[in-house]
């Protein structure tokens, strides 16, 4: 250590072309002497975890980084920590149940898994064209809060990751607003089971239509701010821009869909191209970009965050047209016979359904025994059934073994598939782009581990 | 349903897996409510189950041109190759013999006419019943192009798990078939590295087969025991 070195310092003039601007350029202190031993040893490659408990990892993910000073030579991801048997115990389930187990799986974006699972479900059963257009309706209404929420949840972790709590308090605000409207008409926030094969579980409460309309501008407002907050600002321009990207063979090679595959120019989205649950009935755009890098993610996810609130915009609209419409197939021998209704103390069964089954019809009360315990018979085979989550492409290959429960399901979960994708989107770079290489791609473990 | 399954006939004899046509064998249901339909016994309350019989031409839409494509491009191997066409609730299915998967799979996705860019993924499934083929591994492939999705199916026994890896032609498939290796025990030859990935790498056993139970401790409440969840009385 030089002596006259013992203190950080400041000075002058460096790199200026006129020299009329002040710019500052620190040294001192001791590193140039560890600098110095750096060189003289030659190489500084270290091996380290990053995980599994680490906060920015969306859960437990375990990564393996190899790095030389501050740019990572090898990434490699270890999944398997949140792993929690979701598809075996599906099979001791009955199809209905099983909405209870899948839609944990991605917890931050419960309604799609349910939504494909159910869809699977009535393939199977050969009733996709008979369910009623209002349980439809309630299914978007709810797949597209739930999109909006698990984007907001993207963007806020996103920028609370790289130190911005700002943006995470305001997308969360943002989100509460989505909740508030899932919770008054399923009862809970997440992991709702309110999709069910054949329908929803429950038909809307008083008031919610008017309630979605109070939503959609907080929302907006909220998606503004984040917007405003973001877009221009210089840090996040120069953390995100040119940061992880994937061009478009790689995101072929992989097998990458979602925010990622639209921000590399594909305008690839299930709700288009195989729509599902009356989604070609709505107005909305799919927007993309050809920057492929992480700030384009971004941008995508606002903007589709937008597009989300036309389609729920649309869907109180028909809400409000198809006011007391089924919300459950006519079939007896799939639809669950108990009337949910919500009580003072949040949800239960209706008192009529209860008088019914206990003191008029003994048939009724065998027919509600038998579906409840022992769930309906869907024919044998094998189908598939997919939607567009917001992380990409969700698919479910269900097998009936033509009982009452799944002889398997297997989702495909975008999460588990795109991960894939942090070695070839984090090699390369710095240590500190690999969290925003994690948020980009916006897995949730839940899901990758199933 | 009456089609996928068989009621064979009370006559006694020993009962046994039969296999109409090379179908696969997805269960043999036994006992009261198992064997669907039939509480009276009269019917021996045994059901073989079985997938839906192959389809015979046309199969409908675009499936007779892209099962043509595929066999012109396999030409004199396409017998071998494509052992069965199923058409089955709108879906495409082909069963695949496993030596022929990976030249398959490399037409489907490099030929213009079929262009299948994405597999995703391969979900494993355990038929117990269908003996010397228990194993199946099933591959969604996605056609972006020409928005289509199709499926192959590829069998094999438990004493011999070994399908090829087609990691070659769809990279993304490197986990799908850790995963299915790991529940299953399937062995795709010639992936990069066919590890464990969701169970601990010195885990034993493949928890997805059926004969690997669920787990689970029996629980005590108020003096009395309730089983674990696959130990239950329970409706099949």
């Amino acid at each position: 250590m030089t002596t006259e070195h013992t203190a950080p310092q400041a000075t002058a003039g460096l790199g200026d072309d006129d020299g009329t601007a002040p710019e500052f350029t620190v040294f001192g202190g001791d590193w140039s002497d560890v600098a110095e031993e750096a060189t003289r040893l030659g190489e500084q490659r270290l091996v380290f975890n990053m995980g599994p408990q680490h906060p920015s990892t969306h859960g437990v993910l375990r990564i393996m980084l190899e790095v030389e000073g501050e740019t990572v030579t090898e990434c490699r991801a270890g999944i398997g920590y949140l792993h929690t048997g979701i598809e075996k115990n599906m099979e001791y389930r009955t199809w209905t149940q099983g909405v209870t187990f899948c839609t944990r799986m991605d917890y931050v974006a419960p309604m799609f898994n349910e939504a494909v699972f159910c869809m699977g479900a009535e393939k199977l059963l050969g009733i996709t064209d008979e369910i009623p257009e209002r349980a439809n309706v309630l299914r978007v209404l709810m797949m597209e809060l739930t999109r909006i929420g698990s984007h907001l949840v993207a963007i806020g972790t996103g920028g609370n990751e790289m130190g911005a709590t700002t943006v995470m308090t305001t997308a969360f605000i943002g989100r509460e607003e989505t909740f508030k409207v899932i919770e008054a008409i399923t009862g809970l926030r997440v992991n709702n089971a309110y999709i069910r094969p054949g329908g929803v579980a429950v038909d809307t409460p008083e008031g919610a239509v008017q309630m979605i309309r109070e939503m959609i501008p907080k929302v907006r407002q909220r998606v503004d701010e984040l917007a405003l907050l973001q877009l221009e600002n210089p840090i996040f321009k120069g953390r995100l821009q040119g940061v992880a990207t994937l061009d478009l063979a790689a995101c072929m090679a992989l097998g990458i869909t979602g925010p990622i595959l639209r921000s590399a120019g594909v305008p690839y989205d299930l709700r288009k191209s195989e729509p599902y649950a009356g989604y070609e009935t709505y107005d909305f755009a799919i927007p993309t970009s050809t920057d492929a890098d992480a700030y384009s993610r971004v941008v995508l996810r606002l903007e589709e965050c937008y597009e989300s609130l036309k389609i729920v915009e649309q869907c109180a609209d028909r809400l409000e047209q198809l006011e007391g419409a089924p919300v459950m197939v006519a079939d007896k021998k799939i639809a669950l016979p108990s009337q949910l209704s919500v009580g003072s103390d949040g949800q239960g069964n209706s008192f009529e359904h209860i008088r019914h089954i206990m003191s008029e019809s003994m048939e009724a009360l065998i027919h509600h025994f038998k579906l409840v315990t022992e769930g309906f018979p869907v024919p044998a085979g094998q189908a598939y059934a997919a939607v567009e989550n917001p992380k990409g492409f969700l698919g479910v290959h269900v097998v009936s073994d033509g009982g009452t429960k799944p002889w398997r399901a297997h989702f495909r979960d975008p999460g588990f598939n795109n991960l894939q994708a942090l070695s070839a989107l984090t090699e390369g770079g710095q240590v500190a782009d690999v969290v925003v290489a994690i948020a980009t791609i916006d897995m949730v473990l839940g899901g990758v581990d199933r | 349903m009456s089609d996928a399954i068989d009621n064979r006939p009370a006559d006694g004899a020993e009962i046994g897996p039969v296999s109409p046509g090379g179908r696969t064998l997805i269960n043999v249901r036994q006992g009261m409510f198992a064997a669907r339909g039939d509480t009276s016994g009269y019917d021996g309350l045994t059901q073989f189950v079985y997938e839906p019989t192959p389809a015979q031409r046309p199969y409908g839409g675009w499936f007779d041109e892209v099962v043509d494509v595929l066999e012109e491009l396999l030409g004199a191997k396409a017998e071998a190759a494509i052992e069965s066409v199923i058409v089955d609730r709108g879906e495409l299915t082909l069963h695949i013999a496993r030596e022929h998967l990976v030249e398959v799979c490399q037409h489907l996705r490099d030929d213009q006419d079929l262009r299948f860019e994405f597999c995703l993924g391969v979900s494993g499934v355990h038929y117990p019943a269908h003996t010397g083929r228990e194993l199946h591994a099933v591959y969604p492939i996605q056609s972006i192009t020409h928005n289509r999705r199709i499926r192959l199916e590829v069998s094999v026994s438990e004493g011999d798990p070994h399908i090829p890896s087609i990691t070659s032609v769809y990279p993304a498939n490197n986990w799908h078939e850790r995963e299915t290796w790991d529940f299953f025990g399937i062995i795709f030859d010639g992936h990069p590295g066919l590890a464990r990935i969701e169970m601990p790498d010195d885990w034993v056993g493949h928890p997805q087969r059926k004969d690997y139970p669920l787990g689970g401790i029996p629980i005590e409440y108020k003096g009395a025991e309730i089983p674990s969840p696959d130990q239950r009385r329970q409706y099949r």
